[in-house]
């Protein structure tokens, strides 16, 4: 009896095991930024090159960072639900126009509608590297003493910032995954 | 005659292969920084492609890792200072050899404890074996699938 039930109970948790394994996300990194002090940084305005900008001038209260391209197709898609939020006006956006032609990200924020306070141009990918950032777009919560709180990778969408994002923002309501983390 | 030519031309091809890095320049001109470099960008994993380090990705990232790679190592870095930076920013993943912690411990283990288990059954199979009576060669043919 027992010479058939083990082969068969080791194969049925193999099975669990790989079964597991299929939802994992191997492509979701987990930022160690989480907790820690947001990367400071001063770049060139995308919006007008003549002036700077910098996420110190943010410092006291809560914001997002949006990293993005416009040769990013996924940043396209959420540009719209970036421009709700933006008009709810509960957190500045700060953008980072990653690896980009500033001519081209003008006019993608001209034709489009501009949700952030302020694009700052990191063409070097050098601001980019300090926030760990490995695809676009990637938006991350700052708070108020600039600690990185939360890091999303992926399509920003309504439900991911009324899910995810407002009860980080609020400190209310359940926090339905308690990552520092999440893909979409 | 062929063959020699055939096989110059072979070696040829085979010592050019460096001609073909990802970067058009050579990283350093000194020796030793360019061994520590080649051995940095295959220790990195590229982020955007998970199964490449970042020595054999043409991924922009790799790229731009390469690059500040490249200026650490010239600003006199070392190479435990250069690691820090990338796992401070990306975590530990950016190394393609976990470190041994809380997380990552069955993965190094693991294969020992298979091998010891699979060890330990195949000793009892044959302690087992050893001890049955020796028939002759038919009935012992007959036999075998019972033994476990």
């Amino acid at each position: 009896m027992w010479r058939y039930l083990i082969p068969i109970s080791i194969f049925i948790a193999l099975a669990i095991v790989l079964a597991g394994g299929l939802h994992l996300k191997p492509g979701c990194i987990p930022s160690p930024l989480i907790g820690k002090p947001a990367p400071a940084f001063t770049l060139v305005k995308v919006e007008d090159p003549t002036q700077q900008i910098s996420n110190k001038d943010f410092l006291g209260r809560k914001y997002l960072i949006n990293v993005w391209g416009t040769w990013c197709v996924a940043c396209r898609q959420e540009h719209e639900a970036l421009l709700a939020i933006a008009k709810q006006g509960i957190v500045p956006i700060v953008g980072i126009d990653w690896k980009d032609d500033i001519s081209l990200a003008q006019r993608w924020l001209n034709q489009l509608g501009n949700p952030y306070a302020g694009t700052g141009y990191d063409n070097e990918g050098r601001v980019a590297i300090d926030f760990g950032v490995y695809g676009a777009p990637e938006t991350f919560l700052v708070d108020e003493q600039g600690k990185v709180l939360y890091k999303y990778v992926g399509v920003m969408t309504p439900e991911v910032w009324q899910n995810a994002f407002l009860p980080r923002i609020n400190n209310t309501g359940a926090i339905k995954d308690s990552e520092g983390t999440t893909c979409s | 005659m062929f063959i020699k030519i055939f096989q110059s031309l072979f070696l040829a091809a085979m010592l050019a292969v460096p001609a073909w890095a990802i970067d058009s320049a050579p990283a350093f001109e000194d020796p030793v920084l360019l061994a520590r470099y080649d051995n940095l960008t295959r220790q990195l994993r590229c982020l955007v492609c998970l199964n490449d380090s970042i020595a054999d990705s043409n991924a922009t990232l790799a790229g731009d890792l390469r690059h500040e790679l490249r200026e650490q190592l010239a600003s006199g870095k070392s190479d435990d200072e250069v690691l820090k930076f990338m796992t401070d920013r990306y975590g530990a993943f950016v190394m393609y050899k976990p470190p041994f912690e809380a997380r990552t411990w069955v993965l190094w283990l693991g294969p020992g404890i298979f091998l010891l288990g699979g060890l330990a059954i195949a000793i009892r199979i044959i302690i087992k074996r050893a001890k049955l009576p020796i028939e002759d060669n038919d009935s012992n043919n007959s036999s075998e699938g019972d033994i476990a």
